[in-house]
């Protein structure tokens, strides 16, 4: 069947014909339509495959060993700082193995279209000592899911599958197979010791999982997707060589195709960790120089170049590639052409109109997050040094023009814990505003710690009833919000629900107010439905 | 046969439909296609583009080249203009002749429509009016896409059974509404 599909809905498809029976994943650009195409997936919903949204990414990797325990095959899938909440259970997961397969996509986002950071996940992916799977095309996502999924229950290990935006968010063509393979049956084949990380046993583990490095690597040489080719009519020595990974091949055939020069350089594609050191050494002994292209951080090159320095290794360390930043095809061109191919043309760019002017994303008309900046403003405007520790979500906009009002964005759940911090320091009045998927996500533990050590915070959970930023997924704690803060300790008093209305701007600003002026946590909770899914909503209920 | 295009516009203005129905009928047509979209931040009424390549042969990059788009598309006229350095130099511009501004400093129209007029071949449409006199407001997108179906290369009948494909989910008024549009696109392109 040939259907044309994302890279990430592609690695979904292959999920599922690969036997999959949950994703447990949390929303996050650019990997949030792996787990929406699986939630509208009719087999997936014969099957009755685990699909619903997870509060955060460590209860998504740890409900997905507990299903691998259990002989199932589960992915877990995020953005790459999504890796960083989950580092716990995802490092250690190395450690217990798996009974059945477990997948872990992460979709880095390099020049950081929707991100704070460029992290590069392979890096996690050698540090846990796990094998990483990097595709570089649609195609090759989807046939590697299956050959993940195998490879993960044959050596025990989790595979963590790595992304970027583009292949996550571009579409091709893919041919997938008839017929999805049966969901493993439970298995109580696990060793339970495995799973138990006492020392004794996390040690025996340890010794282990790094005698089956080598084995990795050897896996690596021999893999379908790590691929040296070498010009057919040319003989070694080559002047210059290729080394690429995921989707960088694809720029540099392009600038090969532009050229007319296909398969004019010897290349060796790299889409299986560990590095497969033998083709590596081949390539190096093969050619005088040799350019690695790699989407991310310098993972391969500084591998390869170790402290000696060379001239005869080339990419983002020597400057022909840019340090930092997505790889386009100019950038992998111009790069070549640097390494001394004279064929690779720089493309003729007509020159940029100086009347065009930046159009940032800004929070739609009609937004409550809106009211809530309007009224927050106009209270602040009677302090003389207010701090406003902001979170991650569309209210992050709220630091643009018209409002300016937030002074940090660092990590989800961050806006309490840090004007925590910042009363402990002295500061007042020190407010937190935090979306509720956030929340949620990360804020619950920072509220208890503000609670018990009764901190002078306002802090602010702005509930539009629904993960806005990410397009508008279910939010875990919806109508439960009040019932967790009282939970944890915040007084009825100190809690207040308001609807961020212009029309209630007196009430909401008495409120903020007066809690400021009380010294300890207070909660308000300003709650009114995201526009965009209140139309969804709307045209939905016209259409039936 | 190879096309690259780039479609762009502001959030929310519905161009990931036009990729949408153009990439159907290349897959129809059986030509090999990559499209690079955008989700996330820039959705929220941010500037947005879609890198859409077509061709008999393989493509290896999801980006086109700068200076290599046969095409942009455009539903706002300075958006069109933003991506020109991507545009071969005898390449066309299809754009919605009507500015969206949400933003303080959107520049004069008069030159906006004087740096699109320096350009070798450029087809500037007031969808929207276009859309809404013929009764179908809410496809001015398919107007636009009808605009530049001679620059795409990909036959008007494809596009037309590719709208029939891609709508036929929402209903015979919404597939006649859409086909009606790309028709008038068409006409009014002069092309
Ligand atoms: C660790 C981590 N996971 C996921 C994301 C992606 N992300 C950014 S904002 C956001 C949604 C926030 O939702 P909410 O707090 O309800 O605010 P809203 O966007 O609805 O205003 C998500 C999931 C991220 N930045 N970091």
């Amino acid at each position: 069947m040939k259907k044309l599909l994302l890279g990430d809905e592609a690695i979904a498809q292959g999920a599922i014909d690969a036997g999959l029976s949950g994703v447990y994943a949390y929303p996050g650009t650019p990997s949030t339509e792996i787990t929406e195409y699986i939630q509208h997936n009719p087999l997936a919903t014969e099957r009755g495959l685990h699909s619903r949204w997870c509060t955060n990414e460590k209860t998504a990797m740890e409900a997905a060993l507990g299903m691998s325990f259990m002989g199932k095959r589960a992915m877990v899938c995020m953005k790459h700082v999504g890796l960083n909440v989950c580092a716990d259970p995802f490092v250690n997961s190395a450690m217990t193995g798996v009974n059945g397969g477990v997948v872990v996509v992460v979709a880095d986002d390099p020049s950081m279209h929707s991100s704070q950071d460029e992290q590069d996940s392979r890096f996690y992916g050698k540090f846990a000592m796990l094998p990483v799977f990097e595709p570089a095309s649609q195609q090759e996502a989807y046939d590697m899911m299956a050959a993940a999924f195998d490879y993960s229950e044959r050596q025990q290990l989790p595979v963590l599958m790595r992304v970027t935006t583009r292949m996550a968010h571009s579409r091709a063509v893919v041919s997938t197979c008839e017929a999805a393979r049966p969901e493993n049956p439970l298995n109580y084949d696990a060793q339970a010791a495995n799973w138990v990380l006492l020392p004794a046993n996390a040690r025996r583990r340890n010794d282990k999982v790094t005698a089956q490095q080598a084995q990795l690597e050897a896996d690596a040489v021999a893999s379908p997707y790590n691929i040296y080719s070498v010009p057919a009519v040319a003989q070694p020595p080559y002047a210059l060589g290729v080394l690429a990974s995921g989707i960088a091949c694809n720029y540099v055939q392009e600038a090969l195709q532009m050229a007319g020069a296909d398969g004019m350089l010897p290349m060796l594609k790299v889409s299986q960790y560990p590095l497969p050191k033998a083709l590596v050494r081949r390539l190096l002994g093969d050619c005088e120089r040799v350019l690695i292209v790699e989407e991310g951080q310098p993972f391969i090159e500084e591998q390869v170049r170790g402290v000696a320095e060379s001239n005869h290794i080339l990419g983002r360390l020597t400057g022909e590639l840019p340090r930092t930043g997505e790889l386009t095809p100019d950038v992998v061109g111009q790069a070549l052409q640097r390494a001394g191919a004279p064929w690779a043309t720089a493309s003729a760019a007509t020159p940029d109109t100086p009347l065009v002017v930046p159009r940032p994303p800004a929070l739609c008309q009609g937004c409550g997050h809106r009211d809530v900046y309007a009224a927050l403003n106009e209270v602040l405007r009677e302090y003389e040094h207010p701090r406003v520790f902001g979170d991650i979500g569309c209210y992050t906009l709220g630091f643009l023009p018209p409002y300016r009002a937030i002074h940090s964005c660092v990590d989800m759940g961050a806006s309490i814990t840090m004007a925590k911090g910042a009363a402990d320091a002295g500061q007042w009045p020190a407010v937190a505003v935090i979306g509720d998927s956030t929340f949620t996500h990360s804020g619950m533990t920072g509220l208890l710690d503000a609670v018990n050590e009764g901190t002078d915070i306002t802090v602010i959970i702005s509930d539009n009833l629904t993960t806005a930023m990410t397009g508008g997924q279910d939010s875990a704690g919806t109508n439960k919000y009040e019932a967790i803060c009282r939970g944890l300790g915040v007084p009825d008093e100190h809690l207040h629900v308001v609807v961020p209305l212009p029309k209630n701007m007196a009430e909401i600003t008495r409120i903020i107010r007066d809690e400021i002026n009380y010294h300890g946590v207070s909660v308000i909770i300003p709650r009114r439905e995201c526009i965009q899914t209140l139309k969804r909503h709307a045209k939905k209920q016209r259409e039936q | 046969m190879k096309k690259d295009i780039i479609l762009c516009g502001v959030g929310g203005q519905g161009i990931l439909s036009i990729a949408t129905i153009i990439g159907e009928a290349a897959m129809q047509a059986g030509l090999q296609i990559k499209q690079a979209e955008v989700h996330g931040m820039s959705q929220r009424g941010g500037d947005v583009q879609s890198h859409l390549r077509i061709s008999s042969e393989p493509i290896y990059s999801d980006l086109i080249p700068l200076g290599g788009a046969d095409v942009i598309i455009s539903m706002e006229p300075m958006e069109a203009l933003r991506y020109v350095p991507y545009l071969k130099a005898d390449g066309w511009v299809v754009t919605s002749s009507v500015p969206f501004v949400n933003i303080p400093n959107y520049p004069a129209d008069t030159d906006i429509q004087a740096a699109l007029a320096q350009l070798p071949h450029v087809v500037s449409i007031d969808i929207d009016q276009l859309a809404k006199d013929s009764g179908v407001p809410r496809s001015a997108n398919m107007v636009l896409l009808g605009a530049a179906a001679q620059a795409i290369g990909i036959g008007y009948e494809q596009l037309a059974s590719a709208i029939g494909h891609v709508f036929a989910r929402k209903g015979e008024a919404v597939v006649g509404a859409n086909l009606r549009a790309l028709a008038l696109g068409k006409q009014s392109s002069g092309l």
